[in-house]
């Protein structure tokens, strides 16, 4: 079971929160009119073996989205932020 | 190399079986190869195997950071079927179904192939509706399949829950006959023996580390071990085809995520098919031992940890009790976890990549063991020709570009819906 200490609730269970996705990916401006970059937001991932930052949502506690840092090998969580405060 | 018949079964039995001969070498690896394969689980061995019978290619190696089948290869649920109805897929798979029906006589090497059937259940009227469009264009294909209604599902399978309290009525099912198991350790085993029969060279405990250029060509690999030279490298490393990537400069459509599978304590004979859940992410069957052999969802967060979470073992035995309250009292004997190539679109790589003398082999998702015949039959041949099989023609990197996605399961570029 993964613990994640939530900024607003305190250390919850894994359970009270949704993954998101890979909090890395950044969306294209959107009058970008190339396909590379898109093709980039929408599919290809770095996908690390080791620290991943990645959005999770809390969705049983107080509904905020979090960016946490987690190591994908270990489980280990060194961050946990609220989204919009991490500007992401 | 011994010819196994039920002869040299009798003579070895006779000497007290002492005199059995290992099954592949263990050899010190050549300076260079004409094709090098990353990954000794089935996979790569099928595609070594391959190389050497149907194209003729006998300098080839597969080299493996641990040993053969420890991956996957030995932690899914052995299902293999051909039940696909997206073009690019559907053809595939059957490929690799008829393949299974003669890989033991082709290996000679008992693969246990078991075509006990498998049944999918449908719980609404409208999982009916997707399941008679998906029988129909598999039988249009020349597939088998069989839609069976409410009545007929419960004379075959009388241990499911049919009471009024089910969470999820049953409605019917789509039933495969040709499909069933196989025993996953053997299939790598054949296969390695196979391969090695023809000469090629199978390296254990040699980690690749990176590659060797000439230019932007890759011409080798570096190993914990030492370099080896190949004038093509092949990546069959499902799970961790991500970083192996990313060392020759790709950025694949690929998530990497941990799934789970359980086998219970040994129980008399009770499940005789395979029966896959239609309300949540739930397969069961029965080894020849006895175990159940259960599997669930995703851990739904990416993870190379080759272990599993609590709540999808919840999730699962909970899947398992509403389906068959029979089994609520059986314990579980064993829990793994494998770590999937989730790509964006649910369906798997056999390609060329953009960079000069390397191919990959990858994106399995949950799929990867019934694919494993045709998947190095069809790696071999685009290996060897430098193109595409027709079979494996639309498994490119490059269809999320062109928007030729094949997503079997309609669910969009998300890797962990898949």
């Amino acid at each position: 079971m993964i613990r994640i200490n939530c900024p607003v609730c305190g250390l919850r269970n894994e359970t009270e929160f949704t993954y998101g996705a890979d909090a890395t990916v950044n969306r294209p401006a959107l009058d970008e009119q190339e396909t590379g970059p898109w093709l980039d937001y929408v599919f290809n991932r770095d996908n690390p073996r080791g620290w991943h930052k990645e959005y999770w949502h809390h969705v049983q506690g107080c509904r905020q989205w979090l960016v946490l840092e987690r190591n994908t090998l270990t489980h280990e969580i060194r961050g946990c932020r609220l989204a919009r405060e991490a500007g992401e | 190399m011994t010819h196994y018949s039920a002869l040299s079964v009798l003579r070895n039995a006779l000497s007290g079986n002492r005199s059995w001969g290992r099954a592949w070498r263990d050899p010190d690896p050549k300076p260079s190869y004409d094709v090098l394969i990353v990954g000794g689980g089935g996979h790569g061995l099928a595609t070594a195997y391959y190389l050497a019978k149907e194209h003729g290619i006998k300098n080839v190696a597969v080299v493996e950071k641990g040993w053969l089948g420890g991956g996957n290869t030995g932690r899914n649920t052995t299902i293999v079927r051909s039940n696909y109805m997206m073009p690019g897929n559907t053809m595939f798979y059957e490929r690799s179904m008829r393949l299974w029906e003669n890989l033991s006589q082709d290996l000679n090497f008992n693969v246990m192939i078991s075509q006990r059937g498998q049944y999918n259940l449908c719980h609404s009227p409208a999982q009916m509706d997707a399941a008679r469009r998906r029988g129909n264009i598999m039988r249009a294909n020349g597939i088998d399949a069989e839609l069976f209604d409410r009545e007929e599902v419960r004379r075959r399978l009388p241990y499911l829950d049919y009471s009024q309290a089910a969470r999820f009525p049953i409605h019917g099912a789509i039933f495969q006959g040709r499909a069933g198991t196989a025993r996953h350790d053997a299939v790598a085993w054949g296969y390695a023996r196979g391969a090695d029969r023809h000469g090629v060279d199978i390296l254990q405990q040699r980690e690749v580390t990176g590659y060797l250029w000439d230019g932007g060509r890759i011409c080798g690999v570096r190993t914990s071990r030492g370099d080896i030279r190949a004038a093509k490298v092949a990546l069959c490393v499902a799970g961790h085809s991500g970083h192996l990537a990313q060392m020759a400069g790709l950025r694949l459509p690929i998530e990497t995520h941990s799934l789970q599978a359980f086998v219970t304590e040994p129980y008399k004979p009770l499940v005789d098919t395979v029966v896959s859940f239609g309300a949540a992410h739930f397969y069961i069957s029965q080894s020849d031992k006895g175990g159940l052999v259960l599997g669930g969802d995703l851990d739904m967060y990416n993870s190379y940890a080759q272990r599993g979470g609590l709540p999808i073992v919840e999730h699962t035995l909970a899947s398992a009790k509403a389906l068959m309250p029979c089994v609520s009292r059986l314990k579980l004997l064993r829990h793994w976890a494998g770590v999937m190539d989730m790509s964006m679109d649910g369906s798997p790589f056999i390609t060329k990549t953009p960079v000069d003398g390397l191919y990959l082999n990858g994106g399995w998702c949950y799929g990867g063991f019934k694919a494993t015949p045709a998947s190095g039959w069809c790696f071999a041949w685009t290996i060897a020709k430098d193109q595409p099989h027709e079979d494996n023609r639309e498994f490119t990197l490059d269809r999320f570009e062109r928007g030729y996605q094949i997503d079997e399961k309609g669910m969009g570029p998300q890797p962990n819906a898949h």
